[in-house]
């Protein structure tokens, strides 16, 4: 006997009992393909919601916390930005190019549906070794997708990740984030109101494809390729000509004050956007099924009611300004339709023809509100206490430091020159920083601010490995240091969790405390959580990834009067590091790359000193004392130094790091920092003042780089090496 | 008097508000103009800007060639007013045969968005005409089809014109004769892959590209 409706669907017995429940009858094909998509882990979190309620989302700046499509945070002078985070890692592994092209279409629409044009892109991608050949196809498929993608819709990719790591094998992690920009006074919300108002479907017409893509894709695991190759169909494709006139009409209809409420089609389809506005506005809605434009004949109902086809909106608008909204989008060639009406009673009816057959009835709110809330087992894995004996500072020193050194060395440019990271004229500092500078103008008039915002995308499995809770609090502290050597302070938080199957206790458990261990960093440093998304499942042939939360930052830069000093520093440069600690290799790049080691325990992070260390190298930034500046990440203080030689092009001469483990230890709450030999002096006072400990390291200058007793290397050794990691994937 | 730069705008261009805000800090007045519009109002200068017109389905600039303003456009251009085409604008300006030669895809096959050094070849055109040959300019590049192909007999042409604007010092993407810009003969109607947008302001690394915008509003 073949399984039940409700399983292929990807519904349990027990959901599937549950929806019966509420309809108190049995759901019909339609009803029941509905409740699947929503109650789907993608859509209703109902793994995750449980645990996300712990973390801190509040501060007098925000605007809209988590549970709208973004989250907004008012940036003075009448702007508001809207910032989101969202994964697209299982499309993006069967299909790397529209996987990760409609991963960047879809954040989009998130910030455009609050009102807010979208000025940035980051995106923080994983994939596995880059000695494999498919990952360095998923790789090249992901990156050509954001670019084709990205480029032609118009908004630039300022900045992001690309880590390679067998971690990731046949399950890359692309996570897209995106920042907008609006008139305070033109915040939309998600919602229908007023019982007469018309829904209007904007966009593309609705195919085919991406059905069941919530559910069947991406909230169930991987299994072998063959497999893979039949969920193809499940991805969807993107269009960026169709999406960028819909960024057009969609705010030409906002600034005309045209609709009530606006809502993305993403996830889920018109199934989600209708539910959505109609159970925010505590209405129902009527959806005439007939009147959807489509690509092909003879689509089913629940096809046209769960396709993901990209590139369409949903508005609510008053029937008066029918006509109007129809000369806009008829202005930049954008199909619009009546599809339903907004009624009351909270029910969402499907029906052919608006006055037509009832073919659905559901709840509208029971699509969300009564979705499944699991509270899953979770248990630290079995070894763990054996794990965290395990200390990588036990594993045999290297032959040669310098080659290791070297080994850690990676140019991403590759990545970043394929996307336009200047568009808008903003980008002062782009892809490869610390963090990406953007200069703030308003988006009413485009006049200056003269202040500026920073955003990063951060995450760092390998800390997360060793310690979920200490590394998530880790990957915080390292964007709150890279915000500062930007010169900003922290605004708000958008976080995307990456995790394997949820069903397995260890992986549960690994999420709780990647939560906790935000919360505790997000509340030391008041920073409001605005936003988040998590994906779940991220498992191939029984191989959960190791836990990465990601995490995303918007920063204040206060005046934005210079170029940030960046990596480069110049001849005669004094270096210094600022902070201390730190000869811990556990969590730390060098052990993972030298010996495959993810195990023991992470350096303490001590949040009142990582406090007094941000705070003096923002004021440092500020008061432009500082030629060069770098946070000690992945990698340590060896790394570091090395990067800004090799952007620079100068060498360096160093003393005073005492063996591999300080040098590649990857201690929280240190930069190095380069300055003029005559403002060394001011450097190392700000610092005392700030009860923040300075040690001199060495000197910028020459063609070689070496650090006493421990290397020393050849500068064309370290830019060869610079140039060459990367720089041709695909021949690789 | 103020120079009024008329800025078109087809669906899918993406750096008409860089342009105008551009214009405006060198003291030129932008204003935007729609594709279906007929004609080019009072403007004493037109630029198409860079982006991804009509998304360029079918080939880059073929299908913006086909809007009606492209009509005005090309009587303007005729009639001795400067038009400048950027990035895509280049590519419609050679697609309506405003200027010859064609843009290829990069010889790498990837889109570079990166800065670039020009060197500046001739001061016979609209945007040079401030400049000195020799002139060494940074202005960055962000296409897929920037490399500029012709014929032998068009290069020779070009040559002995002195229509070659700009070449770069490190060609990037495989362009004859590391051509960057050209102009026709009368050196009205330019086009350049460069963004003189994008090297216009302090904080973004570069105002070379405001000499240029200052050259057209200057003689404007």
């Amino acid at each position: 006997m073949s399984d039940p409706l409700h399983r292929s669907l990807g519904l349990t017995d027990q959901e599937a009992s549950a929806i019966e429940k509420i309809l108190n009858r049995p759901p019909n094909h339609l009803e029941l393909a509905m409740y699947a998509v929503m109650w789907s882990e993608h859509c209703s979190y109902k793994s995750s919601r449980l645990h996300l309620k712990r973390l801190p989302t509040e501060a007098p700046w925000v605007l809209v916390g988590p549970g709208e499509n973004a989250g907004v945070v008012d940036v003075g002078d009448g702007i508001a930005a809207a910032i989101r985070i969202e994964s697209h890692n299982h499309p993006s592994a069967i299909e790397p190019y529209q996987g990760a092209a409609t991963g960047v279409g879809g954040i989009l629409r998130d910030i455009f549906t609050m009102g807010a044009r979208p000025i940035a892109v980051m995106d923080s991608l994983r994939f596995g070794s880059v000695d494999d050949a498919r990952s360095r196809w998923i790789a090249e498929g992901v990156v050509s997708g954001i670019s084709g993608y990205g480029n032609a819709v118009g908004v630039p990719t300022v900045g992001g990740e690309t880590v390679f790591d067998e971690a990731y094998t046949g399950n890359p992690l692309v996570n897209v984030m995106c920042l907008g920009l609006m008139p305070t006074d033109r915040l939309v919300l998600g919602q229908a109101s007023g019982e007469g108002n018309l829904a209007v479907l904007l966009g593309s017409s609705t195919g085919r494809d991406g059905i069941g893509g919530v559910s069947v894709l991406a909230s169930a695991s991987f299994g072998d390729e063959v497999e893979e190759a039949e969920k193809r169909p499940s991805v969807q494709v993107g269009d960026p000509f169709e999406e960028k006139r819909l960024i057009e009409a969609c705010l030409a209809l906002l600034d005309a004050g045209l609709v009530v409420g606006i809502q993305d089609l993403g996830g889920a389809g018109l199934t989600c956007a209708t539910s959505e506005t109609a159970s925010r506005g505590g209405v129902g809605m009527d959806v005439d099924v007939a009147a959807v434009p489509r690509r092909e004949p003879g689509m089913e109902p629940f096809e046209v009611l769960t396709s993901e086809s990209q590139e369409r909106m949903l508005a609510i608008v008053a029937p008066e300004g029918l006509d109007d909204v129809l000369d806009i989008c008829d202005r930049w060639d954008v199909q619009a339709s009546v599809v339903g009406r907004v009624t009351g009673g909270g029910r969402l009816r499907v029906r052919d023809g608006i006055d037509g057959p009832v073919l659905g009835e559901v709840p509208a709110a029971s699509l969300h509100e009564d979705a499944p809330l699991y509270d899953r087992p979770r248990h630290p894995p079995v070894d763990w206490e054996a794990a965290r004996a395990d200390t990588a500072d036990q594993l045999p020193p290297p032959a040669d430091v310098g080659a290791d050194l070297l080994g850690l060395l990676a140019n991403p440019s590759w990545v970043y020159r394929q996307y336009d990271h200047m568009l808008f004229c903003n980008t002062v500092i782009g892809p490869g920083g610390d963090a990406a500078v953007l200069r703030l103008k308003d988006p009413a008039t485009g006049a200056d601010t003269g202040r500026g915002l920073a955003l990063t995308a951060d995450g760092n499995q390998r800390w997360c490995s060793v310690d979920p809770r200490a590394g998530t609090a880790m990957t915080v502290a390292e964007s709150v240091l890279n915000l500062a050597c930007a010169g900003a302070r922290p605004l708000a938080l958008v976080n995307c969790l990456n995790f394997g199957n949820p069903e397995h206790p260890e992986v549960m458990w690994q999420l709780s405390e990647a939560v906790d261990g935000m919360a505790e960093a997000c509340d030391a440093f008041a920073i409001p959580v605005v936003g988040g998304n998590v994906s779940l499942y991220n498992e191939t042939q029984g191989h959960n990834i190791d836990p990465t939360p990601v995490i995303g930052l918007l920063g204040m830069i206060d005046s934005l009067t210079s170029v940030p000093p960046g990596l480069a520093w110049s001849d005669g440069d004094r270096v210094v590091v600022l902070g201390s600690g730190g000869a811990e290799l556990s969590g730390s790049l060098w052990a993972a790359a030298s010996a495959g080691h993810k195990r023991g325990r992470l350096p303490e992070l001590d949040y009142e000193q990582h406090r007094r260390v941000a705070e003096l190298v923002r004021k440092l930034v500020a008061g432009e004392v500082l030629s060069a500046v770098h946070d000690v990440s992945s990698g340590g203080v060896g790394l570091a130094l090395a990067e800004m030689a090799a952007v620079s092009g100068v060498g360096f001469a160093g003393a005073r790091i005492h063996g591999h483990a300080e040098l590649f230890g990857e201690a929280p709450s240190r930069v190095v920092a380069a300055v003029e030999a005559e403002l060394l002096g001011a450097v190392e006072a700000a610092a005392a003042a700030a009860g923040v400990a300075v040690a001199r390291i060495g000197l910028a200058a020459g063609e070689r780089f070496s650090i006493k007793g421990l290397l020393d290397l050849d500068m064309s050794a370290i830019t060869d090496r610079w140039c060459s990691a990367m720089s041709d994937l695909s021949s690789g | 008097m103020t120079v009024k730069v008329g800025v078109v705008v087809f669906p899918g261009t993406n750096c008409e508000h860089d342009v105008v805000e551009a214009v405006d800090s060198v003291g030129g007045c932008g204003r935007l103009l729609w594709h279906k519009d007929a004609g080019l109002a009072d403007v004493d200068a037109v630029i198409l800007p860079g982006g991804f017109a009509h998304g360029d389905y079918l080939r880059t600039g073929a299908m913006a060639r086909f809007s009606p303003i492209m009509d005005a456009v090309i009587r303007f251009a005729r009639g001795g007013g400067p038009v400048v085409g950027i990035c895509n604008g280049f590519q419609i300006l050679t697609e309506a045969r405003l200027l010859p030669g064609a843009l290829y895809k990069n010889r790498d096959l990837k889109f570079l968005c990166q800065p670039t050094r020009l060197r500046v070849a001739s001061t016979g055109s609209v945007l040079t005409r401030g400049l000195n040959v020799g002139d060494e300019l940074d202005i960055p590049i962000n296409h897929f089809e920037g490399n500029y192909i012709c014929s032998d007999r068009t290069l020779a042409e070009l040559r002995e014109t002195s229509s070659i604007m700009f070449t770069y010092r490190n060609n990037p993407n495989g362009a004859t004769s590391d051509i960057a810009g050209i102009s026709n003969k009368t050196g009205n109607v330019v086009g350049l892959m460069p963004h003189p947008e994008r090297a216009a302001h302090p904080l973004l690394g570069s105002t070379d590209g405001a000499l240029l915008l200052k050259g057209l509003i200057g003689g404007g």
